[in-house]
């Protein structure tokens, strides 16, 4: 067991405080760097779409974990990510000041949805940004002189100083380092004053306004974020896909971001992750397993889908903590073994209504 | 002249006055007790008083500046700090998360800054979090420090919130029923403490309080209120013996 025991205020703003940690940061980021020298290269391009999942994801999580703000509507900033970034690449900008300019426009429309969230909260709110995604589903589609509309837009390659990224190992990299950039950026921003009032606006509105946060200024900021991050996600999988058309970033993509913070646990970037690894590689998955199944079931119309709402039926009701809450569970059992309890986690009870002692 | 000055304040929601012309001072390091029925109208003061509620008509005046129309954010960057009468706290932190959110007044850095963490956002945390330390100290909160307040006992949630007032730096302070739910020993710390933040930190405090053995206890003057108006106001001995104020909470 580990009891924590800092000799100045700095210690305790450290990020990875104890020797073990970062060798195990440093074991997966070495992992991470070599995976495409080692694995075949279709789980190369597995990997690749999950890094810039890990992205969008990290990008909704901010929003829905951290400021309790519900958005269905994200497969539009992926989007609107993406289209921006193809078509600035094809007036000829480069390669980073693109991806930069597209997660502008997806924070700018961004800031345009996040100002109704000032006024409405929980399913209103997800019903404004449902309304969002599908009409944006319909602008990319009928605005054919920018889009190229349900004829699709045809992606050129990342170009870096006259260097091709298309190939399967560069694009990797490339998406490891933007994963890498904006997940320490969030960290930092998180553990900052931006963070602790995102929680604040999150956990009583009341009190937030007590303490001098700007709740409505506070909400638009992380709606904003949450748009660019994914937006740079979408920039990203414009390059992955290649080929761009409307259908591809449907209300079911929306969706399975919703997936990835819920199943993989809100309120923890780590959640983010985790998320997005459970629900990019459940399809693969899948069809992995498919030969092994019985025919009735394998032959199933809609077998992702059940298996999408099952996974997350069984988390609500089992781990609503998600895959970062029985991560963490693991690792207490492993610093205090023999010593777990099973309640250790169990919440104690709150009075939300003071009952007057007399 | 009074550092703090209500100067006929109503409050009308609809058909309902829920206060009527209102007038009362609170002068520098005074701890001052507003008592009343419920339904008296005392939570809405403090309400006004943080711009929850606009006042239907009247005006508040804080240190000679007019707070009746200010943005509600606004209220504690003039030295206004509260607590709640139902806990609200940040229940998905720490006890020390909520602490620093106290401070959140105070400059962090800028954003690029933050997004950076740069030394100088390091440096501000850091300072925060002594500042912190030091409201911890006062309230003998060590030994919850790093524990997730969701999952602390009712009384010390109460502290806490205490705490977070007091990380802001307030020079008016004002408590909502601060002991409703504290037993007799609870009560009678709120009281020593009470006594310190307003003899050696200098806060002013106003507090709305059922607990008649508190308020006599921290209280220097009291108001007593009843349906939206003042029954009486004077010492905690007068108030409680004013027969206006004893035929309002007996209903004689």
């Amino acid at each position: 067991m580990r009891f924590p025991y800092d000799t100045s205020y700095r210690d305790g703003q450290a990020l990875l405080r104890y020797t073990p940690g970062r060798i195990a940061y440093g074991l997966l980021l070495l992992a991470l760097l070599a995976a495409p020298w080692v694995l075949p290269k279709y789980y190369v391009g597995e990997l690749t779409y999950l890094l810039i999942m890990c992205v969008a994801s990290l990008g909704l999580m901010v929003l829905v974990g951290y400021t309790g703000q519900v958005s269905l509507g994200h497969s539009a900033f992926i989007a609107i990510g993406a289209y921006a970034h193809a078509w600035f690449l094809s007036q000829g900008v480069p390669l980073f000041a693109s991806m930069g300019l597209a997660a502008c426009v997806a924070g700018l429309v961004g800031l345009i949805i996040g100002l109704p969230a000032i006024r409405v909260s929980g399913l209103y709110l997800a019903m404004v940004t449902l309304a969002f995604a599908i009409l944006s589903e319909h602008i990319i589609g009928r605005w054919s002189s920018v889009t190229g509309g349900y004829n699709g837009f045809n992606v050129d390659n990342p170009m870096l100083l006259g260097w091709d990224l298309s190939k399967l190992q560069p694009f990797y990299y490339l998406c490891l380092t933007v994963l890498i950039v904006v997940m320490l950026g969030l960290v930092n921003l998180l553990r900052a004053k931006t963070g602790r009032a995102f929680l604040g606006v999150r956990d009583s509105e009341a009190a937030a306004y007590s303490l001098g946060i700007w709740v409505a200024g506070y909400k638009v900021l992380a709606f904003v974020i949450s748009a660019m991050v994914t937006g740079l996600g979408g920039a990203l999988l414009a390059h992955h896909v290649r080929f761009l058309t409307p259908e591809g970033f449907g209300l079911i993509l929306s969706l399975e971001l919703v997936l990835m913070v819920t199943i993989g646990g809100l309120g923890s970037l780590r959640g983010a992750i985790l998320g997005a690894m459970l629900i990019s590689l459940l399809p693969t998955f899948i069809s992995r397993i498919k030969p092994l199944l019985p025919d009735q079931i394998a032959k199933q119309f809609g077998l992702e889908t059940f298996v999408f709402g099952l996974v997350l039926a069984l988390f609500v009701l089992f781990e609503p903590k998600g895959l970062n809450g029985r991560w963490i569970k693991f690792k207490t059992f492993l610093q205090t073994f023999p010593l777990y309890r099973k309640d250790m986690f169990k919440r104690g009870k709150t009075y939300m209504k003071s009952e007057r002692y007399k | 002249m009074s550092v703090f000055s209500v100067r006929d304040v109503s409050l009308r929601f609809g058909g309902v006055l829920a206060i009527g012309d209102v007038s009362f001072d609170v002068e520098q390091g005074e701890v001052f007790a507003i008592i009343g029925p419920n339904g008296a109208g005392k939570t809405s003061m403090l309400n006004v008083i943080t711009r929850v509620f606009d006042p239907t008509t009247g005006s508040v005046t804080f240190e000679g500046q007019d707070i009746t129309r200010m943005a509600r954010h606004q209220v504690v960057h003039h030295g206004i700090a509260r607590t709640f009468q139902n806990i609200e706290l940040f229940e998905g932190g720490t006890v020390l998360d909520n602490l620093l959110l106290g401070r959140h007044r105070f400059a962090h850095g800028s954003f690029a800054a933050q997004w950076l963490w740069t030394p100088a956002v390091r440096r501000a945390e850091a300072q925060s979090r002594a500042q912190v330390e030091e409201v911890i100290t006062l309230l003998d909160l060590m030994p919850h420090r790093n524990s997730p307040v969701a999952g602390l006992p009712y009384g010390v949630r109460k502290v806490v919130e205490l705490a977070r007032a007091l990380a802001t730096q307030p020079r008016l302070l004002l408590l909502d029923e601060p002991a409703s739910g504290l037993n007799p020993e609870e009560t009678r710390d709120l009281a020593f403490w009470i006594d310190d933040i307003q003899k050696d930190l200098g806060i002013t405090v106003i507090m709305v309080e059922h607990d008649m053995s508190l308020v006599s206890e921290a209280a220097d003057r009291v108001l007593c209120m009843n349906m939206g108006e003042v029954l009486a106001l004077g010492t905690p001995q007068a108030v409680q013996n004013d027969p206006a104020v004893v035929a309002a909470y007996l209903g004689a």
